[in-house]
């Protein structure tokens, strides 16, 4: 009914806010990932302590018309651990860097975590029933006379409180050099890639002892390194076609029918630059820290340090829309620099019909753009101003003295309370964010 | 009444004689659930000794449906059940209980491991065989449409395997319903299931009647090869080759061909690998005629291909694919299309098309015969043999045999003998270390007059090479010389300069000697062991260095089988004795070692007499007695 509702402002209200809420936050609760799964129904977060915490949507209320399910603890388990590599003396983070879900295959959930260096494939199950009956024991353990068994007992499953189990089905290891960025699974359900600093690797998801390295930007000398891989994905529906990003704000699109080694790109997505904008920190707010395509296949999002680039991927030239995500940022980046906020990697992603896209920003603001043209709107993901089922507030960020009751001064804003980390529910209105150890959990409001 | 007391005392007697039986089977079924895996697994593995142990009725009504609600468990345990289940007929009563197997395989067809579900799937395919036509309609047909129409893509893919099972044994009807849920699989929404169905399209071809397979199979075949997913599309080519064969030769052209051809041409590279790697399946599948018309340019593209997969793949082929041309016009057809292509592969800029063709490219002499071989081949060899690559050269080194046949030996010699001496003196260790082995081959093939005129002084250069693992090797090239030339020929060539090796002013290389002597004694034979070998060993026993003095101790131990008696006591034993009194503890080890090696059971008598033990030497008798 609410059919051409795109011109009207959607309206977000709050949801559920996971996490303890004080300020003394210990560095392993800092979230590091959030990814919903194909249908929406689990959420997963990864840390930096290397925990996976699982959420899945109530299934109850879905069927109450004014509210979607609300997600609760589903599974929790610890995805990796600190290691030491001693041949360079490195110690490895337990930090997840990315998590990505494999489409469902069976009654079992299946989803890749990765760390630095190590990608692992993780099943989530469940059980519901457990095998009883021993001959040689009771059921609590103590052993019975063995003369007294004359018959032979079968144990029998009886139904037990569900227990959903995490176990780690395949390990990845040893094929990157450099800090795993991303990992992408790709539309064959076969095989994914894992992209880091300098290289691309492609993996089946069956074997562990070998992987394909598919794109190596590496120079033979290093002190011509001009250029890293900062982002990679798989297209959606086409098996044969993954981008990646990079520092120098370029995108390449390869095809792997073209050849077994995609160093040559078939595409090369780059705006030309405006030299009259250009300063020291040009190349460094241009560096590409995150890219998704959008459902359909047809777009490709890219966000750096303050604009959202969407393009289309049929023109290489310069993006269809462009969308400022914190412009008044431009003057402060000297201080950015210092702090070293300017390298933040924000991540973006696509609503479910494509028509809008999302992005963090500082002081836990949020920035959603509808693609019909309507400007962008700035929320905050905050429990203390915010009651649930109330819509948002959006607000305004001036650079001047004066403000208004929704305003807020530039220099007002806390650098340290960043959204790094979001997802999309695939088929519904219902958002994730990641403020530093808070998940929260928006959802449009329903009219 | 009666029966009652009767029951009783059935129970009470199999309970006394049951007691030793029924304990281990007891334990058995209690570590099919056990949190060690490994336990768990053993128990599996002894599913058939705890099925005869319940008896036919409760495997079926008990340990059956157990079995059917274990799939939690680790994949191993599942792949172990899934395999024993597909031999369990017997045990659940025969082929007329067969059916009762389906629940536990069923789920297992499920689970998400591709190996446990393969495995599932052979075991149905094995037990579909012991359905009696009617129970295969009843019981086993309808597990298959269960599975193809499954919620998730797993019980699909399974289902892909089982229908060329059922197919030639039910009714018309149930025929046109598996033609239909394959057609259905065909066209699945997830590629693993589109890929599965792919991979088994041949081999349902095959059960189909003529008439189907023109009719059903080909629609299916050419959407799969050209499906959106080149990893589907790949698989139809394997496909294609079962279809060929099966199709008469005159509906080649219109069912076929066209889609083969644009197989060879995909977009996508590794379509066209696949093409390349099956080409010699492809080209008997389609006969002579369209081989000369079709395969040929497609070949030729092939071995041009971009990709340097593709060519190595092709590479690879290029001596089957030359020997399976009809013979009217092979020669004109490798000379005119095959050979231009090769030329240029000899230089191509991947190393791994290089070294694949150069693995095959000398069995093209014997298809070509003697004067093409000299004139078009010959050049060809030659800038293998100088390839920068080592492996390329190797492989063109390895297969000189067929090349000597066509041409002999003095022809190719001279143009090979400085491409050996070339590698054999490379500046990188593993390069010398893979030519050595390939000498005794090389020997084998060029003869021992060419060996001794050209080769000998490498393997000879090889015993003072400065890297231990070429030394080691060339120690055990020369063992293998002999074996191939003989103890004449050893004792003429070799013994001398190996022994000649023992007054070198280094220690390595006088150890050298020892180790040939190691080496060789066993091929040489008792007398130039004993006549020639020993004293000079026996004499390096008084060597400065401790770490050639325990060597000889080692070297003596092996040799001592060899040796005649006379001379190990006589000779042998003082010379241990005396170094088990060395004041080095490793040589005075060695040498016990020795002596409680050489003159354990036979002499063992003797020995008790004849020595007064030290306390050094009692722990080595006992070490003795274990061996006996």
């Amino acid at each position: 009914m609410e059919g051409d509702g795109g011109s009207e402002i959607k309206q977000w209200c709050l949801s559920q806010v996971k996490g303890a809420i004080d300020d003394d936050v210990t560095e392993a609760d800092i979230i590091s990932a959030v990814e919903f799964n194909h249908s929406g129904e689990l959420l997963a977060t990864g840390d930096r302590g290397g925990r996976i915490v699982i959420f899945q949507q109530e299934q109850e209320s879905k069927t109450l018309a004014h509210s979607r399910g609300e997600y609760n603890v589903y599974s929790t388990f610890q995805s990796h651990e600190p290691e030491f590599d001693y041949l360079k003396s490195l110690e490895i983070e337990e930090k997840i860097n990315k998590i990505r879900w494999l489409p469902q295959k069976n009654a079992a959930h299946f989803l890749l975590s990765t760390n630095d260096k190590t990608i692992k494939l993780w099943k989530i199950s469940e059980r519901d029933k457990r095998p009883e009956g021993y001959n040689l024991k009771e059921e609590d353990g103590r052993y019975k006379d063995p003369t007294s068994v004359t018959t032979l007992r079968v144990p029998v499953f009886q139904p037990m409180d569900l227990m959903v189990e995490a176990s780690p089905r395949r390990v990845y290891a040893n094929a990157h050099t450099y800090h795993i960025n991303s990992i992408s699974v790709n539309s064959d359900n076969e095989t994914y890639l894992s992209a880091d600093d300098l290289r691309i690797n492609l993996w089946h998801l069956d074997f562990t002892d070998r992987s394909f390295n598919i794109v190596d930007i590496k120079p033979t000398n290093m002190e011509e390194l001009t250029e890293v891989i900062t982002a990679s994905e798989f297209h959606p529906l086409q098996c044969n076609t993954f981008v990646y990003g990079s520092s120098k704000g370029s995108v390449r699109l390869c095809d792997m029918r073209a050849a077994a080694l995609c160093d040559q790109h078939s595409k090369l997505f780059e705006e030309p630059e405006d030299p009259s904008a250009r300063s020291f920190f040009s190349e460094i707010i241009s560096s590409v820290s995150d890219v998704k395509f959008s459902h359909s296949g047809r777009y490709m999002m890219t966000r750096d340090y303050l604009t959202i680039k969407i393009w289309d991927l049929n023109m290489e030239s310069q993006p269809v829309e462009t969308y400022q995500v914190h412009e008044y940022l431009r003057s402060k980046l000297c201080s950015l620099y210092e702090n070293d906020c300017i390298f933040d990697k924000f991540e973006c992603c696509w609503s479910h019909d494509d028509s809008e896209v999302m992005t963090g920003s500082y002081n836990n603001f949020f920035r959603m753009f509808g693609r019909d043209g309507q400007a962008g709107v700035t929320l905050e993901a905050s429990w203390e101003s915010s009651s649930p089922r109330c819509p948002l507030r959006p607000w305004r960020v001036c650079a001047g003295s004066r403000r208004k009751e929704d305003e807020i001064g530039v220099d007002c804003l806390d650098f340290s309370r960043k959204i790094l980390h979001t997802s999309w529910h695939p088929q519904d209105g219902i958002i994730a964010m990641a403020t530093v150890n808070n998940l929260y959990i928006f959802q449009e409001k329903l009219n | 009444m009666r029966g009652r007391a009767g029951n009783s005392v059935e129970a009470e007697m199999a309970g006394a004689e049951g007691e030793d039986s029924l304990y281990p089977i007891a334990v058995l079924i209690d570590e099919l659930r056990n949190e060690d895996v490994q336990l768990r697994l053993n128990s599996i593995k002894k599913l058939s000794t705890i099925a005869l142990a319940l008896g036919v009725e409760r495997t079926r009504t008990e340990l059956i449906p157990f079995l059917t609600d274990t799939i939690y468990d680790e994949d191993e345990v599942l792949l172990a059940l899934a395999e024993q289940l597909g031999n369990f007929t017997m045990l659940v009563g025969g082929p007329e209980y067969v059916h009762c197997l389906l629940p536990p395989l069923e789920s297992l067809a499920t689970v998400e491991e591709t190996v446990v579900r393969d495995k599932a799937v052979e075991s149905l395919r094995k037990i579909s065989q012991e359905h009696s036509p009617v129970d295969l309609e009843v019981h086993f047909e309808p597990l298959v449409k269960r599975l193809a129409s499954g919620d998730w893509f797993t019980s699909r893919t399974s289902a892909c395997g089982l229908f060329s099972v059922c197919y030639p044994r039910v009714s018309n009807t149930v025929k046109a319903e598996i033609r239909q849920h394959f057609r259905t699989l065909c066209s699945d929404e997830t590629p693993m299931v589109r890929r599965a169905a792919a991979s088994k399209l041949g081999e349902f071809a095959k059960v189909l009647e003529l008439d189907y397979v023109k009719s059903d199979i080909i629609p299916l075949f050419t959407a799969l090869a050209s499906d959106e997913q080149d990893s589907v599309r790949l698989l139809a080519v394997e496909a294609c080759v079962s279809i060929a064969t099966l199709l008469p030769q005159e509906d080649l052209e219109t069912l076929v061909m066209s889609t083969l051809r644009q197989a060879a041409e995909d977009k996508s590279w590794r379509v066209r690998y696949m093409v390349a790697d099956k080409f010699s399946e492809l080209q008997k599948a389609v006969g002579p005629e369209i081989t000369k018309n079709d395969l040929v340019p497609a070949f030729q593209n092939l071995l041009k291909d971009c990709e340097a997969e593709v060519r190595a793949a092709a590479a690879n082929k290029v001596k089957e694919f030359c020997e399976n041309l009809p013979e009217d016009s092979r020669e004109t057809l490798i000379m005119s299309h095959v050979l231009p292509c090769v030329k240029e592969l000899v230089s191509d800029t991947n190393q791994h098309v290089k070294s694949a063709l150069a693995s095959v490219i000398m069995g093209l002499s014997t298809i070509l015969g003697k004067d093409n071989t000299v004139e078009h081949l010959l050049p060809l060899f030659l800038v293998q043999l100088k390839d920068e690559c080592p492996e390329v050269r190797l492989n063109i080194i390895s297969n000189l045999d067929c090349v000597n046949e066509v041409i002999g030996i003095r022809q190719l010699s001279q143009s090979l003998l400085p491409a050996i001496v070339e590698l054999a003196e490379d500046a990188k260790w593993r390069v010398r270390l893979a030519i050595i082995e390939y000498m005794p081959l090389l020997a084998g093939q060029l003869g021992v007059e060419f060996f001794d005129e050209k080769l000998n002084s490498l393997c000879m250069a090889w015993l003072v090479d400065h890297v231990y693992a070429i030394r080691e090797a060339a120690t055990c090239n020369l063992m293998k010389l002999v074996e191939k030339f003989g103890a004449e020929w050893a004792q003429n060539t070799i013994v001398p300069k190996v022994l000649g090796m023992s007054n070198d002013p280094n220690y390595l290389h006088r150890m050298t000697t020892l180790f040939c002597i190691k080496a060789l004694s066993e091929a040489c034979g008792q007398e130039i062991t004993t006549k020639h070998m020993l004293p000079v060993v026996l004499k390096m026993s008084n060597d400065q260095v401790a770490n050639v003095r325990f060597n000889v101790a080692k070297c003596l131990q092996k040799i001592g089988p060899v040796i005649d008696s006379n001379a190990l006591q006589a000779e042998v034993k003082p010379v241990l004795e005396k170094l088990a009194t060395d004041q080095d503890m490793d040589v005075k080890y060695f040498a016990q070692e020795a002596i409680s090696g050489i003159f354990s059971l036979p002499l063992f008598r003797v020995f008790l007499l004849d020595f007064t033990f030290t306390l050094n030497f009692v722990p080595m008798m006992s070490r003795n007695e274990y061996r006996f």
